[in-house]
């Protein structure tokens, strides 16, 4: 409940404030964002398992979402930083997918 | 194993986690909002991202070049077009003087095979029968010699036009047969061209005029003009035998 709470509190602190995002960050707060959503799913899918740790949730929150805004970093520095970004993306989703249908067979038996 | 009812399927636990908050779920509750908070603000940052600033420098390199493509593209697509252009433009105008020039060649020949009517100057030439009759032969030579003065149209008595396939006999009794038609004096021929130049090949010496009225047979009048209508046409004959060769 405090969760949900707390996505709701997020979405509206962004619609209110409407803060811009500085120009260093811009690339990779798109990546940041999906590489989060990844460790939420996979946080959510551990809860529904038993098997949830709020310590390992946030340590692989935070390391996600570092771990992808330095590939992309690291590809710009390389000048490959374009192909590295859709990488992320692609690996990320295939997780989330994946996360979403373990969190499917839970909530729905099927 | 554990016992089913010791161990609660996700959907309890989802249940327990909506009724019973946990210190877990504080921590949960704040990254959550963290992503909420980075999701909005990149989602408005994209909607009303209409500029460039968020591209890498390769991302607007490749822009650049894309467009620089299309610019080129569509410059050549310009010159081919305009090529078609001047292209048509110059056959449009090779056919129009083509057409012109087709026209002033019509107009030339209609005068001269006489299927127009046409005005001009040039002398009017009458012939009036005194104590004889005029000999086709001679009004044969007068033609002939109006022609040689550059005579551009003739007709006898408002009737006949004069061509290049005309020809003339004697019908007996002083009359004349001009083109299968009977003509009876006096004559009046018309002819259009330079009047003085017309009047001076009647008039020479030992010339028509000398030929027509020679034992007082006729008497001949002539007479230069400003203005003569011709009016008489003639019906184009398609040649039964002769054709173009070439």
């Amino acid at each position: 409940m405090i969760a949900a709470l707390g996505l709701l509190i997020g979405i509206v602190l962004g619609l209110v404030l409407e803060p811009s995002v500085p120009l260093g960050l811009q690339p990779y707060l798109p990546i940041a964002v999906v590489a989060a959503l990844d460790a939420v799913f996979g946080g959510l899918r551990a809860y529904l398992d038993g098997i949830f740790d709020d310590k390992v949730f946030v340590v692989s929150f935070v390391s996600n979402v570092v771990i992808a805004a330095l590939i992309v970093y690291l590809g710009d520095r390389l000048g490959v930083g374009g192909q590295l970004s859709t990488g992320v993306i692609v690996v990320l989703g295939i997780r989330i997918f994946s996360n979403m249908a373990a969190i499917r067979r839970h909530v729905f038996h099927a | 194993m554990p016992e089913p009812e010791e161990a609660p399927t996700g959907r309890a636990r989802l249940r327990d986690a909506m009724l019973r908050p946990s210190r877990s779920q504080v921590i949960v509750a704040v990254l959550l909002a963290v992503v909420g908070f980075a999701g909005i603000v990149q989602v408005r940052t994209t909607a009303e991202d209409d500029t460039y600033s968020g591209y890498r420098e390769q991302d607007l390199i490749d822009l650049l070049a894309g467009i620089a493509g299309t610019t080129q593209r569509a410059e050549d697509e310009i010159a081919r077009l305009e090529q078609a252009r001047d292209d048509l433009r110059s056959t449009t105008t090779a056919r129009t003087t083509a057409l012109e020039e087709a026209r002033r060649q019509a107009r030339a020949l209609e005068v001269l095979a006489g299927t127009v009517p046409v005005t001009g100057p040039g002398i009017r030439v009458t012939i009036e029968e005194d104590e004889g009759e005029v000999d086709a032969a001679d009004v044969v030579d007068m033609v002939q010699e109006l022609r040689v003065a550059s005579a551009e149209a003739i007709e006898i008595n408002d009737s006949v036009r004069l061509v290049a396939s005309s020809w003339i006999d004697s019908a007996g009794g002083g009359d004349l047969l001009v083109d299968g038609v009977v003509l009876s004096p006096p004559f009046v021929v018309e002819v259009i061209g330079q009047p003085a130049t017309l009047a001076g090949a009647m008039s020479f010496p030992e010339g028509p005029t000398t030929q027509l009225t020679k034992d007082e047979a006729a008497t001949v009048q002539v007479d230069e003009l400003e203005s003569i209508e011709v009016t008489a046409v003639r019906d184009p004959d398609a040649p039964s035998f002769a054709e173009p060769a070439g």
